[in-house]
C-alpha cells in the first residue's frame, strides 16, 4: 500500500489574523514496507502532515493518494482507510475512554467492522505484542494503570486494528530507556513483517538506528528527503534549521575533523564500533612498524 | 478539524480603540448602549451610525470580523421586524390583507427596533473584538473593587474568570487532537441520528473531562508553589493607566449623550 502526496499545503484559519501555513507544497510517496522517519524542530508542520496523511484533516490544496486513489474523492472508503492507516498519536494515552481495558482495546477493531468473533482475539494479540497481561489486565479500568501501561494500553488499541501503515507521532516520548527499548523493537519487528512504518522522533539516534529514509521539513516545507546516511552527512545544514545529527555520526564527524579515516557513511554503533577498531589497529601496525 | 473557533473573537491590533484603558471601555460601552437608546430621531440614529462607523475605521478591524458577530442574531432581529411591522396596533394604516394590518407607525417602529438591535451587538462586539479576554476580566475586576465593602469575592471572580477563559484555547487544541486520534480509530462524530451521535461523543468527552481535571490539578501545584495565596497584597505586572485617548473617548460619548438629550 503506497501513500503519496501531491504537493500538498495546509493552512491554519485562512483568512484571519492568524493565518499560517502548516504545510506548504509538500510532495512525497511511502511504498509498501518502508520505514520512513520524519524530522524537523517544533512547528515545522510534522504533526499536520500525518494527519493530512490519514484523512484527518482536508488539505486547503493538493491530493492525499493511497494506492493511486485520491482519498478526498466520494467513492473512496473511509472504514477502509481507518483500517489500514493506524495512528498513534503523540501522548496516545490521553485517547484512554472506557471503562475496561479490553473495552478501550476492541473499540478501534469494532468501528472499523472487524467481525466479532475476531475480536477477542486481535485484542488479545495486541496485548501480547504490547506484553501486557491480559487476564491481569483485561479487567481493569485504564485510569488506574501506570503511566506507561497506559500508553502502552493506548499502542494496543492501535494495533488491534492491525494496520497495514502505521503512523508515530514522538511514540517513546516521556518513556523510561526499557519501555523505549521494548516499543523499538516492537516497531521494528512490525515492519519487517511488512508493515509500512512512518515515524515522527526528535532522536536522531534512532532514526539512524532503524529507518531506511529521512525526510526532514522546516518552515512546513519538506527540506531533505534521502537515506539517513546522506541526510546526516548535511550537519551544518542540519544545526541551522534547529535539529542534530545522532550522536554516532557526531563522533565519526569528530574525528573526521582530527584526520582520522572514518567513512561518511558511518551513522549506526556497530558501524562506528568496526570503524574505531580499524583505526587503532592501523595504529597499533604502526607502532609495531616503528619499534 | 475544529476549524475557526476564534475564542473571544478577539482581534489583535495596536489601533487608538485597542489601546484605550479596558475600564474606560467597558464604561463607555454602557453609554453608548444608554445612547442607542435615547437616540430617537432620524438625524440622532444617523448621528450614532456615524459613531460607530468612525469607532469600526479607528480601529482598523476588518468590517467582516464586525458583521460577523451579527450573524447568529440575524434571525432575532429580522423576527422583530417582522412582529413590529404586523401586529402594531393603530397607527395610520398603509394595507391591511386577513389578519395582517401594516401601518406607518408600525413600519417605522419595526425599522428602528430592528435598527437599533444591530446597533447594540456592533457596539458590543466592538469591545470584544478589540479587548483581549485577559484585559477584559481585569477592567472588570477593577470596576468591580466597590463590592468588595459587602465581602464581594471579587479577586476570586476574576482570577476564575481569567483561568476560564486562559484554558478555553487549551482545550479546543485537546478536543481537536483526541477527536482526531479517536477518529483514526474509527470513531463518527458527525454522522448517524441524534441518539448514534450523543453515544458517539463519549470517547471525546471523557478523555477530555480527564484531562481538563488533570489539568486543573497540575495548575493548583504550579500556582502554590510560585506562592499564590488569594488577592490579598497582590500587586499587577501590567498596571492600567488612564491616558489622555481615554479622556477623548470619553468626552466624545459625554457629548452624543447631551446630544441625545436634547431631543433627538
Amino acid at each position: 500500500m503506497s501513500i503519496e502526496l501531491d504537493n500538498l499545503t495546509y493552512t491554519y484559519m485562512p483568512g484571519t489574523p492568524f493565518e499560517a501555513k502548516a504545510v506548504d507544497g509538500v510532495s512525497l510517496k511511502i511504498e509498501d514496507g518502508e520505514f520512513l522517519g520524519v524530522i524537523g524542530h517544533t512547528g515545522s508542520g510534522k504533526t499536520t502532515m500525518i494527519a493530512l496523511m490519514a484523512g484527518l484533516l482536508k488539505p486547503t490544496s493538493g491530493r492525499v493518494l493511497i494506492d493511486g486513489k485520491d482519498i478526498a474523492e466520494k467513492g473512496f472508503d473511509r472504514k477502509e482507510l481507518r483500517r489500514s492507516v493506524g495512528v498513534v498519536f503523540q501522548y496516545p494515552e490521553h485517547q484512554l475512554f472506557e471503562e475496561t481495558v479490553y473495552k478501550d482495546i476492541a473499540f478501534g477493531p469494532i468501528k472499523t467492522g472487524v467481525p466479532e468473533d475476531d475480536i477477542e482475539r486481535r485484542v488479545r494479540d495486541a496485548m501480547a505484542l504490547m506484553e501486557l497481561d491480559y487476564d491481569g489486565v483485561k479487567d481493569l479500568s485504564p485510569f488506574e494503570l501506570s503511566g506507561g501501561q497506559k500508553r502502552r494500553v493506548a499502542i494496543a488499541g492501535v494495533l488491534a486494528v492491525r494496520p497495514r501503515v502505521l503512523i508515530l507521532d514522538e511514540p517513546v516520548a516521556g518513556l523510561d530507556p526499557k519501555g523505549r527499548a521494548h516499543l523499538m523493537n516492537l516497531i521494528t519487528h512490525l515492519n519487517a513483517e511488512g508493515v509500512t512504518i512512518i515515524m515522527i522522533t526528535h532522536s536522531m539516534d534512532d532514526l539512524a538506528e532503524y529507518a531506511r529514509r529521512v525526510v526532514v521539513l522546516n518552515g512546513a516545507k519538506l527540506v531533505m528527503d534521502d537515506t539517513p546516511q546522506r541526510v546526516f552527512v548535511r550537519e551544518n545544514e542540519l544545526k541551522q534549521i534547529g535539529l542534530d545529527i545522532p550522536e554516532v555520526a557526531d563522533i565519526a564527524s569528530r574525528l573526521r575533523k582530527k584526520g582520522r579515516k572514518v567513512d561518511e557513511s558511518v551513522i549506526r554503533l556497530d558501524e562506528l564500533e568496526k570503524a574505531v577498531l580499524r583505526l587503532v589497529r592501523a595504529k597499533a601496525g604502526n607502532e609495531a612498524f616503528n619499534d | 478539524m475544529i476549524k475557526n473557533v476564534s475564542f473571544g473573537q478577539y482581534f489583535p491590533g495596536n489601533s487608538v480603540i485597542h489601546r484605550l484603558d479596558p475600564r474606560m471601555k467597558l464604561v463607555l460601552v454602557i453609554a453608548v448602549i444608554v445612547l442607542i437608546f435615547m437616540m430617537d430621531t432620524f438625524i440622532g440614529n444617523l448621528v450614532v451610525f456615524g459613531f460607530i462607523v468612525f469607532v469600526v475605521i479607528l480601529s482598523r478591524v476588518n468590517v467582516r470580523f464586525v458583521l460577523r458577530g451579527l450573524k447568529p442574531l440575524w434571525f432575532i432581529i429580522l423576527l422583530t421586524f417582522v412582529l413590529n411591522t404586523f401586529f402594531y396596533s393603530g397607527g395610520r394604516e398603509l394595507f391591511s390583507w386577513w389578519i395582517f394590518r401594516v401601518s406607518e407607525e408600525g413600519l417605522t417602529s419595526a425599522v428602528r427596533l430592528a435598527v437599533r438591535l444591530i446597533y447594540l451587538i456592533t457596539a458590543t462586539t466592538m469591545l470584544t473584538l478589540t479587548t483581549s479576554p485577559i484585559a477584559l476580566t481585569d477592567g472588570i475586576e477593577s470596576l468591580m473593587k466597590p463590592l468588595k465593602a459587602v465581602r464581594f469575592p471579587v479577586h476570586e471572580l476574576a482570577m476564575m474568570m481569567t483561568i476560564a477563559m486562559r484554558f478555553i484555547p487549551t482545550l479546543i487544541e485537546e478536543t481537536d487532537k483526541i477527536m482526531k486520534a479517536q477518529t483514526a480509530r474509527g470513531a463518527e462524530f458527525d454522522s448517524g441520528s441524534v441518539f448514534k451521535r450523543a453515544a458517539g461523543m463519549v470517547p471525546l468527552l471523557v478523555p477530555l473531562f480527564v484531562s481538563a481535571f488533570r489539568r486543573a490539578d497540575e495548575l493548583a501545584f504550579a500556582m502554590e508553589s510560585r506562592c499564590y495565596h488569594g488577592g490579598e497584597g497582590r500587586t499587577r505586572m501590567k498596571v492600567m493607566h488612564m491616558h489622555w485617548r481615554d479622556g477623548a473617548a470619553a468626552a466624545v460619548v459625554a457629548g452624543l449623550i447631551v446630544f441625545a438629550a436634547f431631543g433627538y
